[in-house]
């Protein structure tokens, strides 16, 4: 009978470890699942999209690396290196732990041209193919770190006050801001100068954020995501050329809707109420 | 100084990595930039964390090669030479995991039954195969967002903040919670190396001849089942749960354990 | 806890009585008779900052400024301001905010000039001040006390420290700061108009067709202007035209129709170009208001070779090799140069050919009339073909495209019915010919009859807020006394002593100590006490390192007064805490002409006292036998003992300057009152304070016992008053928000020297017969005979009511790029700091917007030296070097060639590297143009 004891053993600790591993498992996946779920964070230049980006990000911190001690972040008075843009995630910070971001107001990012943080990622989490421009060169103009994003009733400009700080912090200035001018009706003499962000041109960097004089910053930068909206990609704008290519995945879905969704049979079968 | 050969050793190669690791982000050295994650040796030799790669391989990712030829390279580093020295040698956490043992002996913690033996050793190789299946279920490296190890690396390199609480819990959970309870029990790494380098050369060797059955061995090493053989043959420890990390060596007053060449061939 | 029940009775009480009085109360003074319970008080002052004058409101709680708002009444901002503006609030709490004297000290509590800073009493503050006062007159006489003035003096402040300077000390050694920043414009005004500041207003920009900005970034540093340019164009913009013109591309481009980047110093050029088209064409198209010239102008020249207001030959500093071998190279050109082949064409007329050497003497205001034909003669080497090739700025740019935009430039000029205001202000004035390029902008409004009209004129913008208030109404600078009086002037100085109460013959007649000499004269041993007010000169002066060498290691004793440390209180012996702005009772005056007064908002922190009281204090200090006796000047004049003539005045020989200057029977007589303006504000000065500081005598401060601003005010005023100066009362000024002067009959004056706006043009056209204008300033307007090479006649011929049009060649500057120094240097300012930052760099939000200056490069010239953005570069000249940051992709947008430096970062110290070369005739330094070489830290 011990044979069958020790069979009945083996099987019940099999059965329990399997379990237990199941156990671990789920709750393991959960807060997995939980903590790469942070979707306000900016990420260096080139990052892949977030939820490719957290797959891939090895967590080594060779970007953060190359940041801080790259050639023009040297203090003019130690000498030595200034606190680097791209910091990495520790615990406490509310974002996976381990991987690179950045946060505006403590230290934007440069935009350094030859864009050192990028290609010593050795994991392809950062990608140097996207920060290629038309000459096949790096170009911090590309990166797409996220969109600045003005919120009106603070930022003073829309109140008539000259200020324009971000506007002329922005490293693309005059394309990713610039200033639309309009007349101010209350004082009959002055113009409102406000500054008016350009998604296609603004990489992200955060500059314009550090630099606004508000108390809490009233340009701010959002990650892509959350900062923009989509419209639809079965309209074409007639009066540009280029829009085509937005729509390119174009697919002709069946769509389903509540007044849809019974098969035409289903519906004409109904009695009709009289 | 016999008597801590090789735990100065060990120290001072596991400070020294992690000056050198420190040294890459303060001071700009190209030495040995980044972490476990993936490192560069002289600015050119990649080094990967193997379980990390396969974790980000398992979410269905492909690697950069970078990291797929650094995780071969300390692949085939520890499966020919190092074993599991890894954890003994490299890792931070054995630091603070040998220091909880050390206090939970003087405290005389093992003598009094205050070991909870609730988690079997072998329970590694099921986190192991789980995380890995957990990678692949929710598409991100799933050690890498737990893991103590890289944790207490990045502190040391980038700071800690909270991760430091991290740290603590491993403390306490081996000072006052299982004996060897992180490394020897829960560690996937360890576990990962463990299977890596259980065919290495680098291997203790026991001379029962000499051995005076004292038994101090066993009571420092970590994982003492590997000592199976102590005071009954003269053999190698081959166990790959072994860390190679020469205590037991160090505390034998009767030359009875060495570091040797691990022998294929039976002579 | 201040506004109690008593509070709410008074201010009540003063807003029936004024009702009742029929004066027309403040809206705010009423509404804060109405608010008292909100424990908020608002009142109005004027901003801080630049020379816009944009009128705000403060509120005050518990003791402290606790918000600002635009005046929504001022008329220069209505309601709105700048960044700077933004954050008045905010400016005078600083952590480091200076709250006791500091001295430096052995540890035997003894003065030490290399002793560290410790506290001390203002008692003991002011008995150094004396001991070293007294030690520097006994060893250089009155030249040798200095005091570094400032445009942002209030007024009283700036006519108190003259008093004493130019009446006590007998010393002209008192300048500002504003002699940097507007002394060419002012000699500009002075030569052509023959009095001082402009003849439009700010109401010009609403009225006119054409906005031309010359060496002016006005979308920076005159933002609330700005916006009302931007607002003219957008009312209009086809027929509006806005044009920048600079060496280098920065925020005022962006609204332009046509933007000119010009290579430094050929602004010269450009101007004659304009000149030349509307002479040359006349002919043909008759662009020139005959009718106009010929009744108000004369033309006039002067001599060329006159140096560049740098250190000349035999100077002791010169002669101890102060100087190393590569400065001398650019300092030997102030003695002679040889004509270039860039400048022969111009100095042509004038005698001079290529590789001519030729000899420069010492800069001199002289001038003399010439006829309209050699006028035209000196405009001959202006064509396109020259002016393109030499004033091109941008290598980059296509010839013939920037030939195009000349032209255009010409046309919107001479166009009939178009309107045009030229704008300018540093790339102006900062200019080592500033007072030429002045004056040529006159020439074409002049010929085309486009100045001192609604809508059309050359108008100097000021930097400073009282540049214009202080520093030149009030006559601050060395050779200036009250309302355009000049110390040179026997009779000048004759009506300001009898309205000093002093003796004829105090004041010193000569008056040549300006800024640059006052510093150089430290240098030279002469200088062995000065004091630092409202200013930061040991930061704003170029080849700062000579100076701050000589206030650190010569036997002189440096005092700052400050409200932050500085690099100036950081170099002194002495740091005295002055209370700011809001701290106490105080008048600016914009660049429009408009006085614009506050009252004292709070408390002043720690122990702080104003400007105006210590200047006070230290005269009790002296008496009339300290100070009036007989004593030689350098050039052997002598000032004559006046003591016995003070006796005669009912004096004493211990009379003190206190009572002589500040507590006479007339300042007495303006009391205290409980009523409009003064009651429910506090007057620390006149009153003393709840503070009970311990004062220059050791006891609590209980106050003067008279309303001293008033006083001082009043007294000032009455120079003016009925000399085409006329400010109006100082209560007056409290109900309104601000007026421009001339104030006559109760009403402002918008256009000078216009019969239908400005009452004094229509008394003197009377005289003339004209009907239109009248130039009526009254400066050198009796000139001899000649050509463009010099006098043919020296009978004088009297030019009364008419002004000049002068002709000015180009000449190049004394520093240029060459092999060895291949980059031009320009340096500036940005938005959102004021000056040196002692301010601005404290207000977290502004220090985190720009925290540091940067070097803006062209990213051609980057690539070329292999510097990356972002990096570190020396910025080296003949005179020093400084680290910055390299700025390709910044605000402003440098051609090739040249890089732009902003000041206000004292860890970017530019002025260690820039040349102190001056207009020869202004004295102000040029900070736009030196030579300098870029390379990698």
């Amino acid at each position: 009978m011990a044979h069958s004891n020790s069979r009945r053993h083996f099987m019940a600790t099999s059965v329990q470890s399997v379990g237990l591993a199941a156990l671990g498992g789920m709750l393991w996946s959960g807060y997995t699942d939980s903590v790469k779920a942070s979707p306000l964070v900016l990420r260096p230049p080139g990052a892949l999209k977030e939820e490719d980006f957290l797959t891939a990000c090895i967590k080594c911190g060779l970007c953060a690396e190359a940041c801080v001690n790259r050639e023009t972040n040297i203090d003019k008075e130690t000498g030595k290196a200034r606190p680097g843009t791209l910091q990495m995630a520790k615990g406490g910070d509310a974002l996976l732990i381990g991987t690179p971001f950045f946060v505006p107001t403590e230290v934007p990012c440069y935009m350094c041209e030859d864009i050192p943080c990028v290609p010593v990622c050795p994991s392809g989490a950062l990608d140097m193919s996207s920060l290629l421009n038309e000459k096949e060169e790096l170009d911090i103009n590309k990166a797409s770190m996220g969109l600045a994003v003005v919120h009106k009733e603070s930022c003073i400009a829309f109140w008539g006050i000259q200020c324009d700080a971000c506007y002329r912090a922005c490293p693309v200035l005059d394309v990713a801001i610039t200033l639309e001018y309009q007349k101010n009706d209350r004082t009959g003499k002055h113009a409102y100068l406000l500054p008016v962000v350009h998604d296609n041109a603004c990489t992200g960097c955060g500059l314009c954020e550090q630099a606004c004089v508000t108390e809490k910053p009233a340009i701010f930068v959002l990650p892509n995501d959350i900062a923009k909206g989509k419209a639809g990609d079965h309209y074409v704008k007639g009066w540009d050329m280029q829009d085509q290519e937005r729509v390119k995945n174009a697919q002709g879905k069946e769509t389903t809707t509540d007044r849809s969704k019974k098969t035409a049979d289903e519906y004409l079968n109904m009695e009709v109420e009289y | 100084m016999k008597h801590i050969k090789y735990l100065l050793l060990r120290r001072t190669t596991q400070i020294s990595l992690m000056c050198l690791y420190f040294a890459a982000n303060a001071y700009g050295w190209h030495i040995l930039e980044g972490t476990f994650g993936t490192s560069y040796l002289f600015g050119t030799v990649p080094l990967a964390d193997p379980y990390t790669t396969v974790q980000v391989l398992a979410t269905g990712f492909v690697l950069g090669t970078d990291v797929l030829l650094g995780a071969a390279i300390i692949t085939v580093f520890y499966f020919v030479i190092g074993g599991r020295a890894f954890c003994a040698w490299v890792c931070p956490i054995n630091m603070v995991t040998d220091l909880s043992n050390w206090i939970r002996r003087k405290l005389n913690l093992d003598k009094e039954e205050v070991n909870y033996r609730f988690i079997k050793r072998s329970a590694r190789y099921w986190i192991m195969v789980v995380g890995l299946l957990v990678s692949a279920f929710v598409g991100v490296a799933a050690f890498e967002v737990v893991s103590p190890i890289t944790i207490m690396q990045r502190g040391i390199v980038f700071g800690f903040g909270m991760g430091a609480a991290v740290i603590l819990t491993i403390f306490l959970f081996d000072l006052f919670g299982v004996k060897n309870g992180w490394c020897g029990h829960l560690c996937p790494l360890g576990a990962a190396y463990s299977i890596i380098g259980s065919k290495s050369l680098v291997r203790v060797k026991h001379d029962h001849v000499a051995c005076t059955d004292c038994m101090d061995c066993k009571v420092v090493c970590p994982e003492n089942q590997v000592l199976h053989m102590i005071n009954k043959e003269s053999i190698s420890v081959t166990d790959g749960e072994c860390t190679n990390c020469g205590r037991c060596v160090d505390v034998c007053n009767d030359d009875a354990l060495e570091f040797g060449i691990r022998q294929f061939v039976k002579n | 806890m201040s506004v109690n029940r008593r509070d709410f009775l008074k201010n009540s009480a003063a807003v029936a009585a004024a009702s009742a009085v029929g004066l027309s109360i403040p809206k705010e003074a009423q509404a804060a008779a109405a608010q008292t319970e909100s424990k908020w008080r608002w009142d109005k002052a004027a901003c801080r900052f630049c020379g816009t004058g944009c009128g705000i409101m403060l509120a005050t709680k518990g003791g402290r400024i606790v918000a600002v708002k635009g005046d929504p009444a001022a008329p220069v901002n209505r309601g709105l301001n700048c960044i700077k503006g933004y954050f008045n609030a905010k400016i005078m709490y600083g952590a480091d905010r200076l709250k006791k004297p500091l001295l430096r000290m052995n540890d035997k509590g003894e003065f030490d000039k290399k002793g560290k800073f410790k506290a001390v009493s203002w008692e003991r503050a002011f008995d150094e001040m004396e001991f070293h006062a007294k030690k520097a007159l006994k060893a250089s006489g009155p030249e040798g006390i200095g005091v570094f003035a400032s445009g942002q003096y209030t007024v009283m402040e700036g006519y108190a420290a003259q008093k004493m300077m130019k009446a006590g000390f007998r010393s002209n050694a008192i300048d500002p700061n504003a002699r940097h920043c507007m002394a060419s414009a002012v000699v500009g005004f002075y030569q052509t108009f023959g009095i001082d500041e402009p003849s439009g207003c700010y109401d010009d920009i609403e009225l006119t067709d054409t906005v031309v900005s010359w060496g002016s970034n006005m979308a920076e540093m005159h933002p609330i202007l700005w916006s009302r340019v931007t607002d003219r164009k957008l009312s209009n913009p086809d027929r509006v035209k806005v044009v920048n013109i600079s060496t280098y591309r920065h925020r005022t481009s962006d609204l332009a129709d046509v933007e000119i980047i010009f290579s430094p110093n050929t602004d010269l050029v450009l101007w004659n170009y304009i000149a030349r088209e509307i002479v040359m064409r006349d002919e043909a198209e008759k662009i020139i208001d005959w009718d106009f010239v010929k009744q108000h102008m004369v033309f006039a020249a002067g001599p060329v070779n006159i140096g560049f207001g740098m250190r000349r030959e035999g100077e002791k500093s010169l002669k101890e090799g102060k100087y190393s071998d590569l400065e001398m190279e650019t300092v030997s050109k102030e003695m002679k140069t040889i004509v270039s082949a860039k400048e022969a064409p111009a100095l042509e007329p004038y005698g001079y050919k290529e590789g001519d050497e030729m000899k420069h003497t010492p800069g001199t205001l002289k001038h003399w009339e010439i006829s309209f034909e050699e006028y035209k003669k000196s405009l001959e080497p202006y064509t396109l073909e020259y002016t393109a090739k030499v004033t091109k700025g941008d290598p980059a740019e296509d010839i013939e495209a920037y030939k195009k935009k000349l032209q255009y430039l010409a046309n919107l000029y001479i166009q009939k019915g178009r309107k045009v205001v030229s704008f300018w202000t540093m790339g102006m004035n900062q200019h080592t010919r500033g007072t030429w390029v002045n004056t040529l902008a006159y020439n074409v409004h002049f010929m085309l009859n486009k100045q001192a009209k609604p809508g059309s004129g050359a108008f100097s913008l000021t930097g400073q807020p009282s540049a214009c208030g202080t520093a030149r109404e009030v006559g601050t600078f060395c050779h200036r006394l009250p309302a355009d009086m000049m110390v040179k002037n026997p009779k000048h100085r004759k009506i300001t002593e009898k309205g000093w109460g002093i003796p004829n013959g105090t004041i010193n007649p000569v008056g040549n100590q300006h800024i640059m000499k006052i510093h150089r004269d430290i240098e030279d041993g002469v200088i062995k006490f000065a004091w630092v007010n409202v200013c930061n000169p040991y930061q704003d002066t170029a080849s700062a390192s000579h100076w701050i060498k000589a206030a650190r290691e010569m036997d002189n004793f440096i005092v700052t007064s400050d409200g932050y440390p500085g690099i100036s209180a950081k170099v002194s012996d002495l740091v005295l805490p002055s209370a700011m702005i809001y701290e106490k009772w105080g008048a600016y005056g914009n660049a429009e002409r408009r006085t614009q007064h506050w009252r004292q908002q709070v408390l002043p922190v720690g122990d702080s006292m104003s400007d105006t009281w210590q200047w006070i204090e230290f005269s009790k200090r002296f008496t009339v036998k300290d100070l009036w006796g007989e004593s030689t000047l350098r050039n052997k004049k002598v000032l004559p003992d006046v003591v016995k003539d003070a006796v005669k005045m009912g004096y004493t020989e211990d009379t003190t300057m206190y009572e002589i200057l500040f507590a006479n029977d007339k300042a007495r007589s303006y009391t205290l009152k409980d009523a409009f303006p003064q009651l429910g504000y506090d007057d620390t000065e006149s009153r003393g304070d709840s503070r009970n500081v311990l004062g220059s005598d050791g006891k609590p401060w209980k106050g003067y016992g008279f309303m001293i601003h008033e006083y001082l005010f009043e007294e000032y005023a009455s120079f003016g008053r009925g000399h085409g100066h006329d400010l109006a009362p100082f209560e007056t000024y409290h109900k309104v928000r601000g007026l421009k002067w001339p104030v006559v009959d109760g009403k402002e004056t918008q256009w000078r020297f216009n019969v239908k706006y400005d009452p004094y043009a229509a008394k003197a056209a009377k005289e003339t017969g004209a009907t239109d204008f009248a130039f009526y300033g009254t400066l050198a307007k009796a000139l001899s005979q000649g050509d463009l090479t010099g006098i043919k006649d020296k009978n004088k011929k009297s030019l009364k009511n008419k002004a000049k049009i002068f002709a000015r060649p180009y000449v190049d500057p004394p520093e240029m790029p060459d092999d060895k120094y291949d980059t031009w240097l320009c340096t500036g300012r940005v938005l959102e700091h004021w000056h040196s930052g002692t301010m601005t760099m404290r207000v977290p939000e502004l220090f985190r917007a720009v925290p540091e200056a940067l070097c803006y490069m062209n990213p051609e010239d980057a690539k070329k030296k292999g510097f990356k953005q972002g990096g570190l570069i020396w910025v080296d000249s003949r005179r020093g070097r400084v680290k910055a940051r390299v700025e390709t992709r910044g605000r402003n947008r440098v051609p090739q060639g040249l890089v732009f430096v902003p000041w206000f970062d004292e860890k970017v110290f530019i002025n260690k590297v820039v040349l102190d070369a001056t207009c020869p005739m202004s004295k102000q330094t040029d900070f736009k143009k030196c030579a300098v070489k870029l390379y990698k830290v």
